[in-house]
């Protein structure tokens, strides 16, 4: 399978009258990994969404692959679905082998009959992860990953994805308020910075 | 047997005991029998097969509005609660429809469509849809965009989000729904049995209202309120349960 390039190419992105984001491109290769940094609500998460293709009312052009994956603040899970069903109902094609392999590789073994309020918050962190790398997506998308967890989970949180970004080589881009997280994890730093037409990267 | 749980049983024992001191007061079967002068008119009727005869055409009734109610209403309240443009257009019909009495429905049903049981089902249905829309509307204006967001990144194909995203958040409001809804429902079935139909409990009620026949009213009147009992407590509580089943987990 022949991994194009992901572009981003907008010109401009509004909420209402206001502008969010100004005139920005950029491009992620495959395999790539790309940390975003910035004040917080400048538009980050914005930038995510129109990449992610779940905000369509933008003027520019994105084009992205069919297999994508994001990796929400929250975990985002189902709570009335189990562990095992919380990874299969995205990815009906996944094989329940697969699915239990999946589980083992976030530390979730035997935890698949489980209701997601049933697991730590840092368990359920771990679970939104194996959902997202479940599908082998080409492009990984995550907003602050390791915010709101105690240091202990974070790093634990930090070197699973650490470890499963350089077993599946996702085109990664993630938002980051930690500098070192974004130097230890990512290939190149995007920064959104204020202008009068929008966040533009710096 | 703990204090909480004995209370709705005392509570009804105080009632029935209130019932039984009025009919001593009054004095007279004809206006107000006793309990257990209720028990050979039931009996008979029972006997004779009019008393199942009459609450299957209503429960029959009961269940097919329920269901229309339902289908037509929730459609209507996701379909109102997710676009707010189809909301500012349907929402003042949906004003209207909650204010018309129920009477008047009835009776233009029966006008328009003829005194049949087609007539008498669309007029209760249709008393009950905005109820159910206005029910559901709340639950879906409360849908998490961020499920939204999650199954739409993952592709989750149409029935896989109904069934797995939007559901499950609107179980509650669908159970409330449905909660009033048989209670409502019923009632109106009645009513419709009364003005223009030859079975059912409601027919059977208007025929012992003409005769007099007050223990005869309470026998029909009490054998329904059971078998709302009997629905109340097999099929919806257990449903209830296994809906919530994964918050008690």
């Amino acid at each position: 399978m022949a991994q194009r390039m992901i572009t981003v190419d907008i010109t401009s992105k509004r909420f209402g009258e206001t502008p969010v984001l100004g005139p920005l491109s950029f491009t992620i290769a495959p395999g790539e990994t790309l940390a975003l940094v910035g004040p917080s609500g400048i538009g980050k998460s914005t930038l995510l969404r129109i990449l992610a293709g779940i905000d369509p009312a933008f003027e520019g052009t994105v084009t992205r692959p069919e297999a994508l994956a994001f990796v929400f603040q929250e975990p985002t899970l189902l709570p009335w679905r189990t562990v095992l069903q919380n990874l299969l109902l995205p990815h009906p094609d996944l094989s329940v082998d697969a699915a239990q392999s999946a589980l083992a590789g976030v530390g979730l073994t035997g935890k698949d009959t489980l209701f997601p309020g049933q697991l730590s918050l840092g368990q359920q962190r771990r679970l939104s992860l194996a959902r997202a790398f479940a599908a082998a997506p080409e492009l990984l998308i995550m907003d602050e990953p390791f915010v709101s967890l105690d240091p202990e989970t974070a790093q634990s949180m930090f070197q699973l994805t650490e470890r499963l970004i350089a077993q599946h080589r996702p085109a990664t881009l993630f938002v980051t308020h930690d500098m070192r997280e974004a130097d230890r994890l990512a290939d190149r730093v995007l920064t959104l910075q204020v202008s009068d037409r929008g966040a533009v990267l710096g | 047997m703990n204090a909480s749980r004995l209370t709705p049983v005392l509570s009804l024992a105080g009632l029935l005991a209130l019932w039984v001191v009025a009919a001593m007061l009054t004095a007279d079967a004809q206006i107000l029998p006793s309990p257990w002068q209720l028990g050979a008119p039931f009996a008979q009727e029972l006997a004779s097969g009019e008393l199942l005869h009459h609450l299957g055409a209503t429960l029959v009734r009961v269940i097919w509005a329920f269901a229309l109610a339902m289908t037509l209403g929730t459609v209507l309240g996701i379909v109102m609660g997710r676009s707010a443009a189809t909301n500012a257009w349907l929402d003042p019909w949906l004003v209207v429809f909650l204010n018309l009495p129920a009477l008047v429905l009835i009776v233009l049903c029966y006008l328009w469509i003829g005194l049949t049981e087609a007539a008498a089902i669309t007029a209760v249905t249709l008393n009950k849809v905005p109820n159910v829309a206005v029910v559901i509307r709340e639950g879906a204006r409360a849908l998490d965009p961020e499920l939204d967001a999650m199954a739409r990144i993952y592709r989750m194909g149409w029935m896989a989000r109904m069934r797995h995203v939007i559901f499950p958040q609107l179980a509650p409001f669908v159970a409330a729904a449905a909660r009033s809804g048989v209670a409502v429902i019923w009632k109106i079935v009645l009513v419709v049995e009364f003005l223009g139909r030859s079975s059912g409990i409601g027919f059977q009620i208007h025929l012992y209202f003409q005769l007099f026949d007050v223990a005869m009213v309470l026998v029909y009147a009490f054998s329904f309120i059971t078998v709302m009992l009997l629905v109340e407590w097999l099929v919806l509580q257990p449903l209830e349960r296994r809906a919530r089943r994964w918050r008690s987990a």
